[in-house]
């Protein structure tokens, strides 16, 4: 799919890329450039840093080193940064304050608005069309905290599709979602991939979207350890299994694995 | 005797229709932030602005904003960095500020002492004629910030790291929102006082939260809350001579008892009519859902689900979902039917 595009600018270019949380590296040297209209799954075991590095390319965890770009800009240089797409791995749900499903996937809308600009009749439509194409058309006008878990995930994956972005970057927007919902997403996932959208996908299960995503990117404990077609992923993602490199000793990187574990607060914690 | 023969009742009046009006837009944003002590912090900070103003013989109202809104934006900034430090600073800048308001007043020459209570907790012959027209004000570009930017605000209060990823300028509108909350306090200054403001920002907000199901709701039914205490509690001051702030806060309190109590005692009822119907059958081993397989069957508002000859309806509470029992056999034309 990839290979019949158009050579524009990379989606996403990383040149020896080091990403953390303050001056805590995770993410360590990565080398990864993925043309626009991919569709890449990242791949590892847990704490393996994916999630680091997809919000690393959001300008949510901090570039310590080399160069990240996104859509040709530096992160956070980006002008229109609706262009980018994200459904995150965890909701902060505060449901302290009820709000519908309408009004969380309307956010994801806004991003394209500028500071001003209100939600057009064009714009509801888009956000009833993200919903409905989550499968939660009759939720619409229900609060989010009455639906349940997979549920609200679809929910999150709506409010990305509502921005209709040029990359979207999905973290593990599979997790807890049961099968019938899986491959609606894989059909919608189809669809704006072959209309050229660009996908990033951290999953752990690549079985669901394998019709989806051709390429795969294996994180492992902060380095990328494979990347090339999907279907030559499968060992790498194996739980406990750590392919390393020809050339790297075998827990090699263990050693400059950072203690992050001794950190009692994180950045997202600071509210109260 | 009416009521509105006297002047100052009337610039009460006024004054209270308008923080009654004003407090919850902004509160339902704090709630929602679970910032909802942001209000008392800034109403203590203001009281330093008042003590200058005193001092200094300006109208205290100009100083209080001035001291509140500069306040805001400090918070605002210290929040920002994000240390565990910005714990403390907030301490040490609510407590310096009521701390430095009580010994600048203490230090006013004898004859314009001014009374502290009046404007920790509200008075209602205090608001002059120059009072209300800058409330005004205040109420204005409160709300018609509200209107504007109100969605980029729920954006920013509803999942702030979202609203960081997609470029919307989350440092900005957290200032605009404290800086809104920091003239709420001031505008409340006269009627509801520094030290109870807060609870009117707060207050109709949970009382609104129990009876709606959108934010937006929330916020539209939490103004009429805050405008029908507001102003009936400053009433009530009026002939009980008790002090207007106090009076508005507990008759806010006494709503949210009210309603919280009537909505405890509907879902008792409802959930006692659902026992009999859960006990058809043990708990479902999948969601209903469009893609379930059991045929949708249209009754009144909702969709049932026609189930082994019973048909089930969802039933969405805070908890999650279960299935009602809706009797048995289709009521209307089954719509897509499939194999189960
Ligand atoms: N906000 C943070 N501050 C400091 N360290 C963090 C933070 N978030 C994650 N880490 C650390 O970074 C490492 C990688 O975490 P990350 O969330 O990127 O893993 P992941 O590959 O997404 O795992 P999972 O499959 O469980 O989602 C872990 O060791 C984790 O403890
Ligand atoms: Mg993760
Ligand atoms: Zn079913
Ligand atoms: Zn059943
Ligand atoms: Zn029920
Ligand atoms: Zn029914």
């Amino acid at each position: 799919m990839s290979d019949s595009r158009p050579a524009g600018p990379a989606a996403v270019e990383l040149h020896s890329a080091t990403i953390g949380y303050g001056d805590v590296a995770i993410v360590r040297d990565v080398d990864l450039t993925i043309g626009a209209g991919e569709a890449v799954a990242v791949l590892g075991s847990n704490g393996s840093g994916k999630t680091t590095l997809a919000r690393g390319l959001l300008g949510l965890a901090t570039v310590l080193g080399g160069d990240v770009r996104v859509l040709g800009a530096p992160v956070g240089g980006l002008r229109e940064r609706g262009r980018v797409g994200y459904v995150p791995q965890r909701h902060t749900v505060s449901g302290a304050v009820p709000a519908t499903v309408r009004e969380v996937v309307g956010v994801g809308r806004l991003a394209r608005l500028g500071l001003l600009r209100r939600l057009r009749p064009a714009d509801r439509a888009a956000v009833a069309d993200a919903v409905a194409e989550v499968g939660l058309a009759d939720r619409l006008d229900d609060p989010v905290a009455s639906l349940s878990g997979g549920q609200q995930r679809r929910v999150l994956v709506a409010r990305a599709l509502a921005a209709e972005p040029e990359l979207l970057i999905m973290d593990e927007p599979t997790a807890g979602v049961d099968s019938a919902s899986q491959e609606s997403l894989a059909t919608v996932l189809a669809r704006i991939s072959a209309a050229g959208t660009t996908l990033v996908v951290v999953t752990h299960e690549t079985a669901p979207l394998a019709g989806v995503l051709r390429r795969a990117v294996v994180v492992d404990h902060g380095r990328v350890v494979h990347d090339g077609p999907l279907s030559q992923a499968a060992a790498h993602e194996e739980p406990g299994m750590h392919h390393h490199p020809p050339g790297r000793e075998p827990g090699g990187y263990r050693q400059d694995q950072p203690t992050v574990t001794t950190r009692s607060r994180r950045p997202g914690d600071q509210e109260h | 005797m009416d009521i509105l023969d006297y002047d100052f009742m009337q610039r009460a009046l006024l004054a209270s229709l308008m923080v009654g009006l004003v407090a919850p837009a902004v509160g339902v944003f704090l709630v929602q932030r679970r910032l909802s002590l942001l209000g008392d912090g800034l109403g203590h900070v203001a009281l330093t602005g008042v003590a200058v103003g005193v001092l200094t013989a300006t109208s205290p109202v100009w100083t209080a904003l001035v001291a509140a809104i500069l306040g805001a934006v400090l918070i605002e900034l210290v929040r920002a960095r994000g240390r565990t430090s910005g714990d403390v600073a907030l301490a040490v800048l609510f407590y310096g500020g009521i701390a430095g308001g009580v010994v600048l007043l203490s230090l006013a020459p004898r004859g314009q002492a001014t009374n502290l209570d009046s404007y920790l907790f509200g008075a209602i012959t205090t608001t002059s004629p120059q009072d209300v027209v800058v409330f005004a004000g205040i109420c204005v570009v409160v709300l018609l910030s509200v209107a504007l930017l109100g969605q980029r605000l729920y954006a920013v209060s509803d999942d702030e790291e979202y609203a960081r990823a997609v470029g919307l300028p989350v440092l900005g509108l957290n200032i605009v929102l404290a800086a809104l909350v920091a003239s709420t306090v001031v505008l409340s200054m006269r009627v509801v006082g520094l030290l109870l403001i807060s609870a009117l920002m707060i207050v109709p907000s949970a009382v609104a939260q129990l009876l709606a199901r959108s934010f937006r709701q929330t916020l539209l039914l939490a103004c009429g809350i805050g405008v029908v205490v507001s102003v009936s509690g400053t009433a009530t001051s009026f002939y009980s001579g008790t002090p207007s702030g106090g009076t508005i806060v507990l008759i806010a309190i006494a709503l949210f008892l009210l309603v919280s109590a009537g909505v405890a005692v509907r879902d008792r009822t409802a959930r006692r009519r659902h026992r009999r119907r859960v006990d058809v059958h043990d708990a479902h081993p999948h969601e209903h859902g469009e893609d379930c397989g059991h045929p949708r069957v249209l009754h009144d508002d909702h969709v049932d689900y026609d189930h082994d000859g019973h048909r089930h309806a969802p039933h969405r509470t805070g908890e999650g979902v279960h299935y009602d029992e809706h009797g048995a056999g289709p009521v209307g034309a089954p719509q897509d039917r499939r194999t189960g």
